[in-house]
């Protein structure tokens, strides 16, 4: 380390909330020196995770699927997370923060991201049994916990109408409880929405099975026998057997109040708009901070915050430039946004009001008072403008704005909105920025989202991206090769329906010229994922790539490599013998994979029948090591010997293999089952991956590893063993036939327009009824497999392609050699060999 | 005794020729390698309009004899046959690479009497119509 740099600063965050973790982020993104090393304090046991997405904890129960995505800061030495341990007080003459497990640290910038705490109204009873609150995923497991306690159809009220209380209450309602929601206001949601939006709000989540109480208070909660009971403002009474809270959130800012920084009257850090305290060496950010007297209690503008006190402390000059408000969010399955000023609180403002009753929308436009230029809106059970009408905020309407609400009314264009107009409030995209990226090459969402970050938190704004690269004009040719104008998915149609099962046929009528190693690959795997044949007969041999002409894996000198199959790992001690004594007696080299099999390096091509030979006799087949195809499935050990195991991994992996073995796609596919959470297949890392729940099977779909892992995200939760086996029926047939050539599950995933809901949709509600076909094409498969080696020894013109030359069969290769002088044997290259030069 | 020409090959410069196969034992579009007399080796190709073409079985950026194991097209319209390693692709008319212009493939003339086919046991230059 240069003695001349200036020691390294030291920064305390005082928690590990969205936005503490967004700010160390941010950080460590912009401080290519390292000026700063970071001391996060989260008082959780559990790291920053997705607490704006808490609900859908209720179903899967599986913590680690709302985790943010380097949160643990693994690998960096400039970060230190300490969990489990709140920021107690500070010493702001000495620069130190006391931990509540007593430990001091030093500081040279503080930044307090210590978030709120659930608001409780001291109604006599509020601290009884039952009573809960809604914040954090211990809150939801002792919900949880009660709830099935007391039964399906017991009673669950909640206190608070607002979004985050009618978040309860689906919560309550998916846990099979009879749910209730009280709220003091005249209407549902009373901050986001007005009256008229209210009651059409109100009645479609009483469709939706909410009893929902208007107007009343709780005024006191007794223990009954039975439970809790309720007594409201207006004498009524209700039982039920859980109570949650969610009557608003109030600022943690305790440690400021005891530091004497300035607080505001009603709670909050009063920061100025670069999110200082009143001490110059301490920021707040996040729900804790009262921007000039102000808190704001989205993420948005959190994560606003974060960026700037990053920027801050790099020497930049960033400023809070105030919060988008808007939300748009879907509630117990109903649409609802707001925007701009909702309630038409600037003067002179006008409204116009669509509301049908009879259908379950409302949409009303805040005007300017002369009708030109969008002030806000609310939109309740139809907000799909949404995306084109934010954005409009504060500039003139491109259309009457009757006309803008109505059903039969103008479709808004991207091109109405000017280049500063933002797209992605979550993450301050503007118009212009997008359209940059699409010119420099993004041409599909993922592209948008990994460029610009547009479209990557909320969602909400992806319809007006979409909207934004079609009409770039770019023109994205999605033709397979020089050969073919079709993509994979179309030749998939066209094969499916013509019956053509050649790919001269193919070419021939679909294609022009004589192929190539694009489309020739290609075809040869649409073909063999539509029928059973061998993929060595008639033409298709001439079809395959490398490796699956040989049925092996081609390496650097010209050998091969031989992998037989050990469904879900498992292999028995004569076939571990098998393949030793093969390996010795042929001189290859041996490695196991990541797939959990054997790898045997160095075979030449006329050894290959004689070694799958001897591998077939011992009871073995071809593992498909070389295909686009089905590889392996990966298993732990699960309940048959585990003493945590839930259920028996193994097994289930065994079985999926043996199903899927032979399975041909666009690109390889990788499977595992775990036999509990603590995941030791690394299922969430594969194209398919099962964990092991107490009740049955969690189902992940879509994770990749390579230059851009993904993690597998969850389709459905506690199946039985049959649902299981069908949806992954479903998902993996729905997969070959629709993606591109050579596109992994996550990018296909990615593209897929409707994202995870259109997948699930499609895969376990079968909304294109296409379920019953995909499951017979996959009953096809099972039924028409046979192994590819032992086929290949049955037939003598097979067999007679795998020799050396085709005029001196029994003289090996000469130029093939290794090295095995070394720690391991080693394929060695040729030397430079003789060029003859085109003559001119 | 039937001669059937590879493109533009100059007949004069073989010395001699090695047997490799039958012509109905090659698949079209698939490759078979040949050990010729004196030591090199040529991958024969029948391609799918029924003419045939060899090629030097090394691939020179691979440095392994794998040439014969690679698919067949044609890009542009002119017929190549891609390295099975690293998917370069050589012409079959002159054998020199599409994708990396310092290298190309030694040309061998190819011949059939009586349904065998057999391969000159040297390269042959061959005429390039423009390079």
């Amino acid at each position: 380390m240069n003695p001349e740099t200036t020691t390294r600063k030291t920064v305390v965050v005082a928690g590990h909330g969205m936005v503490g973790h967004r700010f160390v982020e941010a950080l460590r993104a912009r401080d290519e020196q390292g000026s700063y090393q970071v001391v996060v304090l989260g008082e959780e046991q559990r790291p920053a995770y997705d607490r704006v997405g808490l609900s859908s904890y209720v179903g899967a129960w599986d913590p680690d699927a709302l985790a943010l995505p380097g949160n643990d800061y693994a690998g960096d030495e400039l970060v230190e997370l300490k969990l489990g341990r709140r920021a107690e007080s500070i010493d702001r003459e000495a620069r130190k923060v006391t931990t509540s497990e007593g430990e001091i640290i030093g500081y040279d910038a503080l930044v307090l991201a210590t978030g709120s705490y659930a608001f409780v109204p001291p109604v006599p009873g509020h601290d009884l049994p039952g009573c809960f609150v809604y914040r954090t995923l211990e809150d939801l497991d002792g919900i949880r916990a009660t709830a099935e306690a007391a039964g399906p159809g017991a009673h669950g009220v909640v206190i608070g109408g607002g979004l985050l209380g009618l978040e309860a209450a689906n919560a309550l309602k998916l846990l099979g409880m009879t749910p209730h929601v009280i709220e003091y206001n005249n209407r549902l949601m009373p901050a986001q929405v007005d009256e008229g939006g209210g009651s059409v709000l109100e009645g479609l989540v009483t469709d939706l099975g909410l009893n929902v109480h208007l107007g009343v208070g709780t005024s006191r909660i007794e223990q009954t026998e039975g439970g809790l009971r309720l007594h409201l403002s207006d004498e009524s009474t209700i039982d039920a057997a859980l109570v949650v809270f969610s009557a608003g959130i109030r600022p943690n800012d305790q440690i400021a109040r005891d530091a004497g920084l300035e607080v505001g009257p009603r709670g909050g850090i009063i920061t100025d708009l670069s999110l200082r305290t009143s001490d110059p060496n301490i920021y707040a950010i996040g729900e804790c901070a009262a921007i000039e007297g102000v808190c704001y209690g989205l993420v948005a503008p959190g994560y606003t915050t974060a960026e700037i006190v990053a920027d801050r402390l790099l020497g930049g000059a960033g400023e809070f430039p105030g919060a988008d408000m808007s939300t748009k969010l879907k509630l117990m399955g109903v649409d609802v946004a707001s925007f701009g000023d909702a309630h038409g609180t600037t003067e002179g403002a006008l409204s116009v009001v669509l509301h049908d009753a009879a259908k379950g929308t409302y949409a009303k436009l805040v005007v300017s008072d002369d009708a030109k230029t969008l002030l806000g809106g609310i939109l309740v059970g139809d907000a799909s403008q949404y995306a084109a009408l934010r954005p409009l905020v504060g500039r003139p309407l491109p259309a009457d704005p009757a006309a803008l609400i109505s059903p039969a009314g103008a479709e808004l264009g991207a091109d109405a909105l000017p280049d500063d107009a933002q797209i992605c409030s979550c993450n301050n995209v503007s118009k212009g920025s997008i359209c940059g990226a699409i010119a420099e090459g993004a041409c599909d969402i993922a592209g948008i989202k990994s460029c610009t970050t547009a479209g990557t938190s909320c969602g909400g704004c992806v319809p007006m991206l979409k909207k934004l690269l079609e009409q770039s004009g770019v023109e994205m040719s999605k033709a397979l090769c020089e050969h073919f104008e079709q993509s994979r998915a179309e030749l998939f149609q066209i094969v499916q329906v013509t019956g053509i099962r050649t790919f001269s046929g193919l070419i021939a009528k679909y294609g022009k010229g004589s192929g190539c190693d694009i489309c020739k690959p290609t075809v040869a795997s649409i073909l063999a994922s539509t029928s059973s044949d061998h993929i060595l007969d008639g033409e298709a041999a001439a079809l395959q790539d490398t490796n699956d002409h040989f049925l092996a894996n081609l390496q650097k000198n010209g050998t091969y490599s031989v992998v037989p199959r050990m469904p879900g790992g498992e292999v028995t001690a004569e076939q571990l013998i098998t393949i030793g004594e093969v390996a010795k007696e042929f001189g290859l080299y041996v490695k196991v994979t990541g797939g959990q099999r054997i790898d045997l390096f160095g075979a030449r091509v006329e050894q290959l029948p004689l070694i799958w030979k001897r591998l077939v006799d011992a009871g073995m087949e071809s593992g498909h090591a070389y295909g686009k195809s089905l590889r392996t499935v990966k298993s732990c050990v699960g309940s048959t010997w585990c003493r945590y195991g839930q259920q028996d991994s193994v097994g289930m992996a065994v079985l999926l293999e043996k199903r899927y073995r032979g399975l041909r796609s666009p690109h390889k596919l990788k499977l595992a089952v775990s036999g509990c959470a603590r995941e030791c297949a690394e299922a969430r890392g594969k194209d398919v991956g099962v964990i092991a729940t107490e009740n049955g099977w969690n189902l992940y779909v879509g994770g990749n590893g390579g230059l851009s892992p993904k993690h597998a995200v969850l389709l459905a939760g506690e199946l039985d063993d049959e649902t299981l086996i069908r949806y992954i029926d479903r998902y993996l047939m729905f997969y070959i036939r629709t993606a591109d050539r050579l596109q992994r599950t996550a990018p296909w995933q990615e593209a897929l327009e409707g994202g995870l809901d259109y997948l699930k949709a499609v895969i376990c509600e079968d909304s294109l009824g296409i379920a019953d076909d995909l499951e017979a094409a996959m009953a096809k498969h099972v039924e028409g497999y046979k192994d590819e080696w032992a086929a290949v020894l049955e037939d003598e013109n097979k067999l007679s392609r795998f020799v050396s030359f085709v005029n001196a069969p029994d003289q090996p290769d000469p130029t093939i050699a290794f090295d095995d002088s070394g720690e391991r044997k080693v394929p060695v290259l040729l030397g430079m060999p003789e060029v003859t030069r085109v003559s001119q | 005794m039937t001669i059937i020409d590879s493109p533009s090959f100059v007949p004069s410069t073989v010395t001699g020729w090695t047997q490799a196969c039958r012509l109905d034992y090659l698949i079209p579009g698939r490759g078979v390698a040949v050990l010729l007399r004196g030591g090199r080796q040529a991958a024969l190709f029948l391609l799918s309009d029924g003419t045939l073409a060899a090629v030097g079985n090394i691939d020179p950026f691979g440095r392994a004899a794998v040439m014969s194991r690679g698919i067949v097209g044609d890009r542009g319209g002119i017929p190549v046959v891609a390295s099975p390693l690293l998917k370069q692709a050589f012409s079959l008319i002159d054998g020199h690479c599409l994708d990396d212009g310092s290298a190309a493939l030694p040309v061998y003339a190819v011949r059939v009497d009586d349904g065998i086919v057999s391969i000159s046991n040297e390269p042959v230059t061959v005429e390039s119509s423009d390079g």
